[in-house]
């Protein structure tokens, strides 16, 4: 083998493993607190890629709208939950998070949309725009079904994420669309080039990671989470409101789908249903890493990444079929290791 | 089943399928109903994977994608003749559930959808590349099927086709479901520790569930080749399989005939949206999937078991069960004689890390006895009993059982062995009726598999668990309450419901895990009469308790546990006046 396309396939197997680390990291986390296979994460990363490119182009991104309608639906679901008790606090509580906060994120987006801001405000205004809706998808899909079992929950998100696309398709129709790199431009490491943008890849996902670490080891609010997943009802005897733990994990699973699109938007064309197929790569490293480890997720997110780089060059026609089937082998991994037999 | 307002519809239903393509219908309409019958195949696969073993896969078109490509592939470059394939094609639909179905049945069930979901993403892609399959262009020309010269060439020809199918295959389906085999699939739902502990094999009920959903959309895909006359890869895709799930979600939990419904109501949903929608939008795209996602979800919000049973509710029906008077008895164990040594605890010993959960225990249970195992919360007892059905593991010591080693063997072999038990926290599947719950007791004492249940040649053996069954029930005294759902019954009465099944089970020993406990007075005064009254029959018991008023009267024998320690062990009198017994349960010192 050639070296230098070697260590070019590794280069771009590391960047694309990196966002999927990012996902995977998203999945588990969400999985571990809430019992919810996330499949509409990719969709995340789709909204916020194009949210980006329309910013790009001087255009009103149509995820603003899409917020304004999730969160008066979540409004009012929550005024037909609290219909019994509808007193001056809780009706505020409820317009101020679902409908004052879109409001205010929609008018943001109309002033900053035509100014042509610079590209970190852009990628700024893109996950101030995604992120919330992580909370208002919880408020939606999930939050009625807090005590339904994991397949049940699955089920359910899978019919959240044909929503989100067909949301998708209508808000950004079927043409793809790319983002402009965060900065351009490329130094080079000996013979190799290296973009300005997968530098900011690496240097993201690691400042997300480390991040993560420290919210989950440092702060009472990531010690409840961490609580919440290794046993929800001792959770709630101590104290711990898993509602708001659950919360917190999706918008936290939305934050990091919209970075993820940030990155990857200017380095492929995304299209409405992209998200999909970029987020279940990102589900063959969680599910590597058992739905539990993040480490594991990490590291198998990487080789996914590189696994896909290799065949994209020497079997391109079975890119998708060899990186999906990586998880054949791990199943029986899994299977053999597995010592008892776990009751849901 | 007996249906007492339900035979007239489904009979009105059945008449109108027959006739409606003689009568002036527009060709549309026959292709829509091909394809609600195609697609009900496929559904009903999903109902008994999904609503009734609680297991579930995104990859079902995928499986339909083998069976046609299988007789595309062998009708046209190799000259079959299309009858000759639907074996083939059915074959292959089984030989590639079964690898899968195989690496996942022992994980969590969140995998197998998983599994699915990766694989049949990367099948679909694999449909695409392959010369032998055509690649993204599918293959032509398939054959028609025929019979003599006759050739099913029309919609409304093959239309009696597919149907014939979807009835025959619901039918299947329900003899399945009720029968010793389908009653282990209906139990998986309710979690694998209860069904190996009477004897059902979880990993291979999951298997057969999976492999027979993968079959029957094999058959769908080996039906809508012979339709189409022509296939490629995109009915296989993701998407059609996530299709196919919501008509089984809206179909329900369990219930064959709402497989056909969910899959006219997804595929009529679908004519109607992919007609009106784009008029509203103004774009023609593919915005149906908005609506079925959001379906989805309302639907698991609010109807869980699906929209079918709410159909239903219009038709109400009474089953009940018959017990046939002629039933053959069942093979039943030889009884020990009274006496005879049957538990042995030997110095058993169970560590979780640097924790003595028990501390080399030892005592024994003879034939005929009642004995006793109690002591405070925490005392050790529930894990002791744990070691005994093999639910965990030994760190040191042995356990006999009839003079040969428990040590190492499942919780399904040593309930094959005769040693029944229950749960303290009862196990019992609260949707099923309450003898069919006693009957899954009897699980490992009849033989009936698959193809003998769809075809029901295991009649006479099932009529015999079923009058098993209805014994037991009579022997504790619940009898009155056969057809009533599981559900329905108050603690008390569940209690005795499990005993019920595990005497189904024809046990040398019964195992029971506080039986007492949350029971009434009288609840526990019925419960002990009807422990003295098995014992009277020759029945040994081993009971775990912490109710100290309620064993005195009842047992034998008492050993008491402490702290992982015996510190007592014999007559409930000498016992009670053990200074160590006292000290343990009233907290002095000795």
């Amino acid at each position: 083998m050639d070296f230098t396309i070697a260590a070019f396939l590794i280069q771009d197997g590391l960047t694309s493993g990196a966002i999927y680390a990012l996902l995977g990291l998203a999945l588990v986390l969400v999985f571990s607190v809430t019992r919810v296979i996330f499949i509409p994460q990719g969709e995340f990363v789709a909204y916020g890629a194009m949210t980006l490119s329309l910013l790009d182009s001087g255009k009103f991104p149509a995820t603003a709208t899409l917020l304004l309608v999730f969160g008066v639906l979540a409004f009012l679901l929550d005024l037909w939950d609290n219909r019994a008790r509808l007193n001056a606090p809780v009706l505020l509580r409820n317009v101020g998070l679902n409908l004052v906060l879109p409001g205010v994120i929609y008018t943001l987006a109309l002033v900053l949309a035509p100014m042509q801001a610079g590209p970190f405000v852009k990628a700024l205004l893109t996950i101030v725009i995604i992120a919330p809706m992580g909370l208002y998808i919880y408020r939606i899909a999930y939050k009625p079904l807090a005590d339904a079992s994991v397949l049940v929950l699955l089920i359910v998100s899978v019919g959240v994420h044909l929503a989100m696309m067909g949301l998708g398709l209508v808000f950004f129709g079927a043409e793809g669309l790319r983002a402009r790199p965060l900065s351009t431009g490329s130094f080079s490491l000996g013979f190799l080039p290296i973009s300005a943008q997968s530098l900011w890849i690496y240097g993201s996902t690691i400042a997300i990671i480390v991040g993560l670490y420290l919210f989950f080891e440092k702060t009472l609010l990531g010690k409840a989470l961490r609580a919440t997943a290794v046993n929800r009802l001792g959770a709630r005897l101590v104290g711990v409101r898993t509602q708001l733990t659950g919360v917190t994990a999706f918008v936290l699973a939305a934050t990091v789908g919209a970075i993820s699109g940030i990155l990857i938007g200017p380095i492929t064309t995304i299209y409405y249903d992209t998200g999909f197929i970029i987020g279940l790569k990102g589900f063959v490293a969680a599910i590597i890493g058992g739905l539990a480890s993040f480490p594991i997720t990490a590291i198998a997110a990487i080789g996914v990444g590189i696994v896909e780089s290799f065949t994209s060059f020497y079997a391109s026609a079975f890119k998708e079929i060899i990186v999906f089937s990586l998880i054949i082998p791990v199943l029986i991994w899994l299977s053999i290791t597995v010592s008892v037999h776990e009751d849901e | 089943m007996s249906s007492s307002r339900r035979f007239i519809p489904a009979l009105v239903v059945l008449v109108l399928l027959a006739v409606l393509p003689q009568l002036p219908v527009p060709p549309f309409w026959i292709t829509l109903l091909n394809n609600i019958g195609i697609a009900s195949l496929v559904a009903i696969g999903l109902v008994l994977l999904t609503g009734v073993g609680g297991l579930t896969s995104f990859g079902q078109a995928a499986f339909c994608g083998f069976g046609a490509y299988t007789t595309a592939v062998l009708t046209t470059a190799y000259g079959f003749s299309p009858w000759m394939t639907l074996p083939l094609s059915l074959a292959v639909g089984a030989l590639i559930a079964l690898p899968l179905g195989l690496i996942t049945v022992r994980l969590s069930g969140h995998f197998l959808p998983l599994g699915t979901l990766a694989w049949g993403i990367a099948l679909y892609y694999l449909f695409g590349q392959i010369d032998l399959l055509g690649r993204h262009d599918g293959i032509a020309g398939i054959p028609p099927l025929s019979i003599g010269d006759y050739r099913f060439m029309s919609g409304s020809s093959i239309y009696y086709v597919i149907w014939t199918f979807v009835i025959l295959t619901a039918l299947a389906a329900q003899n399945l479901l009720d029968s010793r085999v389908g009653r282990a699939i209906r139990a998986l739902r309710g979690g694998g520790q209860a069904p190996e502990a009477f004897g059902v094999n979880v990993a291979r009920a999951k298997l057969t569930v999976f492999v027979l959903a993968g079959v029957t959309a094999a058959l769908a895909g080996w039906l809508y080749a012979h339709m189409q006359r022509a296939i490629n890869p995109t009915p296989f895709s993701i998407s059609m399989g996530i299709e196919y799930l919501l008509m089984a979600v809206i179909g329900g939990a369990g219930y064959v005939w709402g497989a056909i419904f969910g899959a006219s109501l997804v595929l009529v949903l679908k004519e109607l949206l992919q007609r009106l929608l784009p008029d509203l939008i103004g774009t023609t795209a593919n915005f149906e999937m908005i609506v079925f996602g959001a379906l989805l979800v309302v639907i698991l919000q609010f109807a869980r078991d699906g929209l079918w049973p709410v159909v239903l509710r219009f038709f109400p029906s009474k089953s009940s069960h018959r017990i046939r008077g002629d039933a053959p008895a069942l093979g039943k164990r030889e009884a020990p004689s009274p006496g005879t040594p049957l538990i042995r605890v030997e110095k058993a010993r169970k560590t979780f890390g640097g924790l003595v959960a028990v501390n080399d225990v030892s005592f024994e249970v003879k034939a005929g006895q009642i004995v006793g195992l109690i002591g405070p919360n925490g005392a050790g007892k529930s894990t002791t009993f744990d070691l005994i059905t093999g639910m965990n593991s030994l760190s040191g010591g042995q356990i006999l059982f009839e003079g040969k080693p428990l040590t190492g063997r499942s919780p399904r072999d040593i309930a094959r062995q005769g040693v029944a038990r229950t749960f303290q926290h009862p196990k019992i599947l609260p949707g099923m009726s309450v003898l069919e719950n006693v009957a899954l007791g009897a699980h490992q004492r009849g033989t009936g598999g698959v193809l003998q249940s769809i075809l029901r040649l295991e009649r006479t053996e099932e009529a015999a668990l079923m009058a098993e069954a209805m014994r037991q029930l009579e022997r504790v005294g619940l009898a009155e309450f056969k057809d009533r759902p599981a559900g329905d019954l108050a603690l008390g009465q569940v209690r005795i419901l499990e005993i019920a099944r595990a005497l189904a089970l024809d046990p040398v020993v019964l195992l029971l895990d506080e039986p007492a406990a949350g029971l009434r007075y009288g609840e526990k005064q019925e419960l002990a009469a009807l422990l003295k009254k098995l014992r009277g029959e020759g029945m040994s018991i081993l009971l775990v308790e912490h109710d100290m008023s309620f064993v005195m009267g009842l047992v034998d024998h008492l050993v008491v546990l402490d702290f992982g320690t015996r510190i007592a062990d014999g007559k409930p009198q000498e016992v009670r006046e053990n200074p160590a017994v006292i000290a343990a349960y009233l907290g002095g010192t000795a």
